[in-house]
């Protein structure tokens, strides 16, 4: 079962490298999808802060590492 | 049909590398071996998964593929990003050519007939490398139906290209700029990513289509900001 072990890790790698960066993607998803609709935005506006909010994350997460 | 090419030529190149090493210290019937069962083992795969998109709905399909899309895409643009600017070490597919090559050397010899080794390295690094482009091309021809026969086309050039350049040059491919591919490749995941999960919620992007060339302009200038502000902190740093 090790080859099954292994195989499930390197899927699970694909898409997590960095947990806390993989879990503000995921939170921010469910946030747009959710709670977004909610504030009535209207027009394009809901998309545009959802890919706003996806290029904060990916800024955030580089200068984080960064400064490390 | 480019996003596909470019992202599966770099997870090409990848196998190609651990298949090359494989080969020249194996022999080359049981690494082929090895990579031809990857392959039809993932051409059974996608067989299988393509038949299965068409039975799902179609707006909550974009949502949980868009959301991998932008896991996948905004990890590799992440580590592109750092790349770039220094932060990280740049993969080097020479010096993994050269670890693999010493690796193998230093394991038994092979065993008459099919080489269990070189066999289970090169189907492994097939697998792997490969289900990342079908996960790219099955998220990339989720989008519109009639996408997944151009994304399944760049799959197979790349696959070519590659294959071909690995018959010719006997080398792993590191003139290929990978980490410039990777860039490349991350804002254009980026960019479907963001526009199917914005459509599997159900919002009316600006422009429709037009946006995904849009979004990929944005990723990428941010992307690029960056860069350039890592390499000023790393500049502050060591002064």
């Amino acid at each position: 079962m090790s080859w099954l072990r292994k195989l499930l890790a390197e899927l699970w790698g694909l898409f997590v490298d960095d947990g806390r960066y993989a879990l503000a993607i995921v939170v921010w998803l469910l946030l747009a999808w959710l709670a977004l609709p909610l504030l009535d935005l209207g027009g394009g506006w809901n998309a545009l802060v959802f890919a706003a909010g996806l290029l904060a994350i990916l800024a955030e997460s580089v200068l984080r590492r960064a400064r490390r | 049909m480019l996003a596909a090419f470019l992202a599966s030529l770099v997870e090409c190149v990848e196998a190609l590398t651990v298949v090359l090493a494989v080969g020249v210290t194996r022999g080359w019937r049981s690494a082929l071996t090895g990579c031809a069962t990857g392959l039809l083992l993932l051409l059974l795969l996608v067989l299988l998964l393509g038949h299965a998109l068409a039975r799902i709905p179609l707006h909550g399909f974009q949502l949980v593929v868009g959301a991998l899309l932008l896991l996948f895409g905004m990890r590799w643009l992440r580590k592109a990003v750092l790349r770039a600017a220094g932060v990280l070490a740049l993969h080097d597919e020479d010096a993994i050519y050269r670890r693999e090559m010493l690796a193998l050397g230093g394991q038994a010899g092979a065993l008459a007939g099919l080489d269990k080794l070189a066999f289970a390295v090169t189907f492994k690094s097939t697998m792997l490398e490969g289900i990342e482009v079908v996960f790219i091309v099955l998220a990339i021809g989720a989008g519109h139906a009639d996408l997944l026969w151009p994304a399944s086309l760049g799959a197979l050039a790349a696959l070519l290209v590659v294959a071909a350049l690995g018959v010719v040059l006997h080398r792993p491919l590191a003139r290929v700029p990978e980490n410039t591919l990777k860039f490349a490749v991350g804002v254009l995941l980026c960019a479907f990513g963001t526009f199917w999960a914005g459509e599997g919620m159900g919002y009316a992007w600006p422009g429709a289509d037009r946006a995904i060339p849009v979004l990929a302009c944005a990723f990428l200038a941010v992307a690029a900001l960056c860069v350039a502000c890592c390499r000023r902190m790393a500049r502050e740093v060591a002064r």
